[in-house]
């Protein structure tokens, strides 16, 4: 067995390390990767945040924790969605209209 | 069963860490959230290599799931208390298997790891190891879980409950939006299924919303409570989640997890799928 590590998170729904880059098994012209920091509104990277990515009709779709450095990333589809962030630093949302790639976007919580 | 005797809340479990014949239980799909810290005391459970098989497409039979418990020291008679990640999905597909393998006393910690953080309440790194115990489990429970024949069978008869997310039940989306896109099943839903995301089941901060508003919720969906229920979603942990709303909070009878969910019946020749946003015919 030569399976890459990913292989087993993608076989459940295993959330998987938010700072990692991304596997070469993805295919770009295929995903829709949405991706970003946390911050405080001092600017500060802010781990274990909670973000879930709401679509176009608020309804969640998934959730991650950022990593030690801030950061998420969602496998979403091209349309609009709705990024929403909680912390023990304050909540926050962003939003996104994205199409096939990597769109990063930056998500700010405050008290 | 009902929230009382199926659910704790988070200062509930803060205040009872230490009573005995009382065993907390981490369940996690990234065991390293535990090492990075938990509850004082919880041993972990890592839902892949502890409870699924690891040859067979199937959970832990019987002699697995007592070996596993004899050998993380909890008995018959202790209390378990199940918390984990991804608003306990998990932790709930763990409470799944407990019933099923008829362990009396199981209860979910609400709002899981999510509600315990964002509380601020204390997580501890220090190892947790619990003298071996002789675990004896019941024969498993087929009443609570749902095979493929039947669920093909249920097309236009039972209640399907679809808990996955609105682009997965449409077809949009093939898994969850945190993980890779490309999968081998058919995207799509099962005929007659109604929509009922485990989400709307859940408050932002993963614990569980009132009965009245559940009960609202399915009714809203169309769940007709004459009948049976068969709920299910990719790989049966967040329809664990949804089966424990229905039979465990609002205690409605016979409902079944289909656990095979999407990876099984989205890859079956020849069963029907419907794509789009209704329900579509039998």
């Amino acid at each position: 067995m030569t399976a890459p590590a990913s292989a087993a998170t993608a076989a459940g729904c295993a959330a998987p390390d938010q700072a990692a880059p991304l596997p070469a098994s993805i295919d770009l012209e295929k995903e829709t990767v949405i991706t970003g920091v946390v911050r405080s509104a001092q600017g500060d990277a802010v781990p274990g945040a909670y973000v879930r990515l709401l679509d176009s009709t608020g309804e969640f779709t998934a959730e991650v924790v950022t990593s030690p450095a801030g950061q998420f990333r969602f496998f979403a589809a091209p349309g609009n969605w709705t990024l929403r962030a909680l912390s023990r630093h304050g909540n926050g949302d962003a939003a996104v209209t994205a199409g096939r790639g990597v769109h990063e976007v930056p998500v700010t919580v405050t008290d | 069963m009902s929230r009382d005797t199926a659910l704790v809340s988070a200062e509930w479990a803060e205040k009872n860490l230490d009573a005995p014949g009382v065993v907390f239980v981490e369940v996690d799909e990234d065991t390293s959230a535990y090492d990075t810290g938990h509850i004082a005391g919880a041993i972990k459970l890592d839902w892949k290599t502890d409870l699924q098989d690891p040859v067979r497409r199937d959970f832990v039979n019987k002699a697995q799931f007592e070996a596993l418990l004899s050998e993380r020291g909890i008995s018959n008679d202790d209390t378990v208390i199940l918390y984990g990640g991804n608003n306990n999905w998990f932790a709930a597909y763990a409470y799944w298997y407990f019933k099923l393998y008829g362990h009396r006393e199981v209860k979910l910690l609400d709002g899981g790891r999510k509600k315990w953080e964002l509380d601020a309440r204390p997580l501890v790194t220090d190892a947790v190891t619990r003298p071996a115990t002789q675990y004896v489990a019941q024969e498993p429970d087929n009443s609570i879980r749902a095979f493929r024949d039947e669920v093909v069978a249920a097309i236009g008869t039972k209640n399907l409950v679809d808990v996955r997310s609105p682009d997965e039940y449409a077809g949009r989306l093939l898994a969850p939006a945190h993980l890779p896109q490309e999968q081998a099943q058919r995207g799509g839903h099962i005929p007659t299924a109604i929509s009922v995301p485990w989400s709307k089941a859940a408050n932002e901060d993963g614990t569980f919303k009132s009965d009245d508003e559940l009960r609202k919720i399915y009714g809203d969906a169309g769940l007709d409570d004459g009948k049976e229920t068969i709920a299910y979603c990719r790989i049966g942990e967040r329809s664990s989640h949804s089966w424990f709303v229905l039979q465990e909070l609002l205690g409605h009878p016979n409902v079944k997890n289909y656990d095979g969910s999407w990876t099984e019946y989205g890859s079956l020749i020849g069963v029907p799928i419907v794509l789009g946003d209704e329900p579509g015919e039998a």
